[in-house]
Formats: C-alpha cells, sequence, structure tokens
C-alpha cells in the first residue's frame, strides 16, 4: 500500500479509536473499537507482523504493571483507605476551608505519585466531595484541586501515570533515578497549582465549615503498610535489577489474596479491577500508534525533535508534547514522541512527560474528543460546561509547564 | 390588603449561618421567608471530564457523577433543615436547585420575590472591587429584585478604608 494511504488509514482508525474510547456509544467497552481497527492495520499489511510483535513484545511488561497498580489502587478502595483519608481531612481541617484545601493537595499528590492518577479521579475525589458536603465546605476548589492534580502530580514515579510506565520502559531509567529526577519538577508543578489554586478560588474559600465531623474511620493499618512496602519494593527491586512490576504484583496480590479469602471481595471482582478491555485497548492503540508512526509521521518526528539537554531543548519538547496531548489525547501522544525522545535521552523522555501529564489540564480528554464529549452532552439536552475549567487549565498549565522543566533541567544537572 | 414581602436567603457554605442570622435581623414583619440553596453542576462536570480523560479505566461500576447527586442531594437537604431550624421558623419554604449557581439563583427570585438576601463572599483582608465573587458578584447585578447584602460575619471597621492616593 502507498504510503500516504496507509498514513491516512493509519491516522483516521486512529481518531476513530479515541472517539470510541470518550464517547462510547451504547457504552461498548474502548477494546471493542481499538483491537479491530489494530487487525485491520495488521491485515491489509499497513502494519508488518514483525514490527507489530516487537511492539506488542515491548509493551506487554507494561501492561502488566499497569494492571497490579490497578488492582493495588483498586483494594486499597476496598480496605476504606480512601474513606480513612477523607475522615482525616476533615478531623485535620477542623473547618476551616484553607487547611482542608492543603490537606486535599497532600493527599492528592501521594495518592496520584504511588497508586496513580487513576486512584485519585475515580476513587479519591469522590470522598473529597463527600467531605466538603460533610463539612459544609465549598466543594469547587477541592474538587478542582483533585482533578488538577491527578495530571500534575503525576510526574513523580512511574507508577503515577500510564504514560511514565510508558516512557519508563523506553528510556531505561532505573526506578530510583527516575523518582531522584522527578521530585524538583513534581514539587515544583504542585508549588504552582497551589499557588495558583489558592489565588483563583479565593472568594470560595472563605467562612467556616462544620467541626463536628462524626466518629473518625479507622485507619486500614494493613494497606497502609502493604503501600509502603510496595512503595519501598519499587526501589529495591530496581537496585538489584528485577522489574519493579513484581513489587506492585507482591502489594496487589497481598491485598487482594487476604480480602478474597475472607469473602470480603469476590475473586470476580478481582478479575474485574484488572480493567482487561483497557489493557487490550492500551496493547491495540499501541500498534495502531506504531503503524501511524512508521509511515512517515515517526521520522517527522525524530527530524524535529530538538537533540540536547539544554534548558531551551526540554522546554520546547515540552510545550511540543503538551500541544499534541491537548490534540489527541495523551497517550497516542507518548507513544508517537517517545522512540523519537529515547533516542535522544532520559531528559527529552522525561521533557515530554512533563508535557503530556500537565498538558491535559486544558482539555483532559485531549480537544478533538472534547469536542465530541461536548456533542454528546448536548445531545443528551444536558447543558454544556461553563469553560471555567479551561479557564483554570489556562491560567495553570503555562506556568506549571515551565516551572517543572525548568526543575527537569536543575535536576538532570544534579541527578544526571 | 396588601400581599406580603416576599424574601428569599440565599445560603452558600461557609456563609450560611452568618447571613441567616443578618437576615433574620432584617426580615420584615409578616414576610414570606424562602431559604435557597445552589448545588453547582460544575463540580459534576469538571469530575466528569476528568475521569472521561481515563478513557477506558472506569474503575467498573464507579461513576463519580451518580455518587456526587447522591450525596450534593442529601447535603442540601440537610444545610436548608439546618438552616430552618437556626432560623426558628416553621414557615419557611425550602428551595434546592441545581445549575449555574448564578443563574439558578436569579431565576429563583425571578417572579413575585421583593427581596433577596446575600451574603458577601470574598476575603475580608482586601477589600475591593474583586471582594465579591464572581456568582455573587453576577447575582447583584442580574437579579430582579432588590438586593440586601449582608456581611456574613464582623462588618470591618470605618479604619478598613485606604488612605485617599496623595
Amino acid at each position: 500500500m502507498p504510503s500516504p494511504i496507509a498514513e491516512t488509514l493509519a491516522g483516521l482508525l486512529l481518531i476513530a479509536t479515541l472517539a470510541c474510547a470518550v464517547v462510547r456509544p451504547k457504552g461498548v467497552p474502548e477494546a471493542l473499537i481499538a483491537v479491530p481497527a489494530a487487525a485491520v492495520l495488521l491485515l491489509l499489511g499497513v502494519l508488518p507482523l514483525g514490527q507489530a510483535g516487537a511492539e506488542a513484545k515491548s509493551l506487554a511488561p507494561t501492561v502488566g504493571f499497569l494492571a497490579a497498580v490497578l488492582v493495588l489502587a483498586n483494594m486499597c478502595d476496598r480496605y476504606g483507605l480512601f474513606e480513612a483519608a477523607g475522615s482525616w481531612m476533615a478531623s485535620g481541617s477542623r473547618g476551616r476551608p484553607v487547611a482542608l484545601l492543603g490537606l486535599v493537595f497532600a493527599v492528592a499528590s501521594t495518592v496520584t505519585a504511588v497508586l496513580s492518577l487513576d486512584a485519585t479521579v475515580v476513587l479519591l475525589t469522590p470522598v473529597v466531595f463527600a467531605t466538603v458536603a460533610r463539612l459544609r465546605i465549598r466543594a469547587k476548589p477541592h474538587v478542582y484541586a483533585c482533578t488538577h492534580l491527578a495530571n500534575s502530580a503525576s510526574l513523580l514515579l512511574p507508577v503515577s501515570n500510564l504514560t511514565n510506565l510508558l516512557a519508563f520502559s523506553a528510556s531505561g531509567l532505573s526506578f530510583i533515578r527516575f523518582g531522584a529526577t522527578m521530585v524538583l519538577p513534581w514539587l515544583a508543578a504542585i508549588g504552582v497549582e497551589w499557588l495558583v489554586l489558592r489565588r483563583f478560588f479565593a472568594a470560595d474559600l472563605v467562612g467556616r465549615g462544620e467541626t463536628a465531623v462524626g466518629t473518625p474511620r479507622r485507619v486500614p493499618v494493613f494497606a497502609c503498610v502493604v503501600v509502603l512496602l510496595t512503595l519501598i519494593g519499587f526501589f529495591v527491586t530496581s537496585l538489584f535489577h528485577v522489574a519493579p512490576a513484581f513489587a506492585a504484583l507482591g502489594g496487589a496480590l497481598a491485598l487482594a489474596v487476604p480480602a478474597t479469602a475472607s469473602r470480603r471481595v469476590a475473586v470476580s471482582d478481582v478479575g474485574l479491577a484488572l480493567e482487561v478491555p483497557f489493557l487490550a485497548f492500551v496493547l491495540a492503540l499501541g500498534l495502531i500508534v506504531k503503524a501511524v508512526s512508521i509511515h512517515g509521521l515517526g521520522s517527522l518526528v525524530t527530524h524535529l525533535m530538538p537533540g540536547g539537554t539544554s534548558l531551551g531543548s526540554l522546554l520546547l519538547i515540552a510545550v511540543v508534547a503538551a500541544v499534541l496531548a491537548n490534540l489527541i489525547n495523551n497517550l497516542p501522544a507518548v507513544l508517537l514522541l517517545l522512540p523519537a525522545a529515547a533516542a535522544v535521552g532520559a531528559g527529552p523522555v522525561l521533557a515530554v512527560l512533563i508535557g503530556v501529564n500537565t498538558g491535559p489540564n486544558l482539555t483532559y480528554v485531549g480537544s478533538l474528543a472534547t469536542l465530541l464529549w461536548r456533542r454528546v452532552l448536548r445531545q443528551r439536552g444536558e447543558e454544556l460546561p461553563i469553560m471555567e475549567f479551561m479557564r483554570l487549565g489556562a491560567i495553570t498549565v503555562p506556568p506549571v509547564l515551565i516551572a517543572a522543566t525548568v526543575a527537569l533541567w536543575i535536576s538532570l544537572r544534579f541527578v544526571g | 390588603m396588601m400581599n406580603p414581602v416576599r424574601v428569599v436567603v440565599w445560603l452558600v457554605e461557609g456563609t450560611w449561618q452568618g447571613c441567616l442570622d443578618a437576615a433574620a435581623q432584617s426580615l420584615p414583619s409578616g414576610a414570606r421567608v424562602a431559604l435557597l440553596h445552589v448545588t453547582p453542576s460544575d463540580v459534576t462536570e469538571v469530575a466528569e471530564a476528568a475521569s472521561a480523560g481515563l478513557l477506558g479505566r472506569s474503575f467498573r461500576g464507579r461513576q463519580p457523577t451518580r455518587q456526587f447527586q447522591d450525596v450534593a442531594e442529601e447535603a442540601a437537604s440537610e444545610l436548608l433543615a439546618a438552616a430552618a431550624a437556626r432560623l426558628g421558623r416553621e414557615d419557611v419554604e425550602l428551595i434546592h436547585r441545581q445549575g449555574r449557581v448564578e443563574r439558578e439563583v436569579v431565576r429563583a427570585v425571578a417572579e413575585d420575590v421583593d427581596l433577596l438576601v446575600v451574603a458577601r463572599d470574598g476575603d475580608h483582608s482586601r477589600l475591593g472591587p474583586r471582594s465579591l465573587g464572581l456568582a455573587t458578584r453576577f447575582v447583584v447585578d442580574h437579579a430582579p429584585c432588590a438586593v440586601l447584602l449582608v456581611w456574613p460575619d464582623q462588618p470591618p471597621g470605618i479604619e478598613s478604608m485606604p488612605p485617599l492616593p496623595h
């Protein structure tokens, strides 16, 4: 097949796959479109079998790692970790909105870094919402903080974001080195978010909420210990050149086995927590992006990727990654940019991550998908979302991006 | 005989007690009182957008939006009940709305309302053009009735006025 036709076909299938993953017509799983789309590209020879095999082989460990992290986060929820965090934030804030926002920042940043952004969005945000409702404090600043930090605070560890897992395997960095290099950018991003949100929501952070908030939830000590040991495990495995995915697997099993043995959690629930359709979606998406990449776009990206790790190069890479993440979505963006960035070194890979992780605070799913999503809302007869979150995104993303990239540049000087 | 004055008191988390107490002092005798609370819909929307950003990772059965609505309903009815009890009147009407806060407040007072009581929000330590929140500012501008703006806590002293520029 001539390259331009192959490229167009792969591009169209990529767009269709992403659109279906966001809109989910009739609630179909995201893999239902992605897997056949990848199969079509294979059958038509747009993606040669050999390259597909190599791509699948390189993605497989990442997908396994993701599965273990998803189960770990889900089990933490079953053990009541997030409820306990809500209770702790409620009593710690003593009804003061700014103090609560500070605690939400601390908890959301930690949860995102250790248990991934998924845990913050799906498991922690509802708990924060329930907490502010119980305290009779305005929900807006705290819920926005969760959704923002799920992106901005996902810079620290390979497990914090699926994009990091993908970059982690491409960069060749060890878990320790990844974390050590990203701690400064992570702190910079959180710091800027705090300054902007504190000011943006100043009018909503007034007054005083309830102070008597009922009996505190018991802290699930076992789950906390397992998470802590898993975290230590990530670093220890990395010291002995063992895949840190095994630490995640160990943590997931340590929580899931006793929970299922005592029938607190059904085995089928653990199976569902694996999110198999999503794992299939990631594999298929990897293949589709590979097909898009090998017919010219990949070499174009490589050609355009600035070399070296000067501050200017890193900033340029981060901005391009953020723009691409907002145009399409951060998953295909990172898949597309990684090979070119990895060829230059770890610095550019991490700059790509800063772009694709913090950039989505502008449009969350990428502007293409956002447009579709707004269309769906309109069809359902629901009011369109106000542009407040995009306005907030427009104020936070540029300074977060710059601060985190400057911090990365400094980090690279020290950690190397 | 003249119809009784109809008053709506808009209650927001954080300032509702002070607002209610200040309103109670200013209520015309024989006024019909309604207490209004609006649940902002954009909070649910931003949570929905963030979970859409995860693409497929839905943690099956965990739809934040659904949980949000239940929690918000319950919180609103509890707040309104607590407010009615604080006011010590049984004949108050309780109104809960959901949507864009500022627009819902204006809609709630669109007909047959004589007075809307609103608490000042914003930062007392920095009084100035921006010391009203966006929603409050919108309501003050667009409410089709008289608006009574009350301090939810201690009003500032006269010394809060900045000196004249030289």
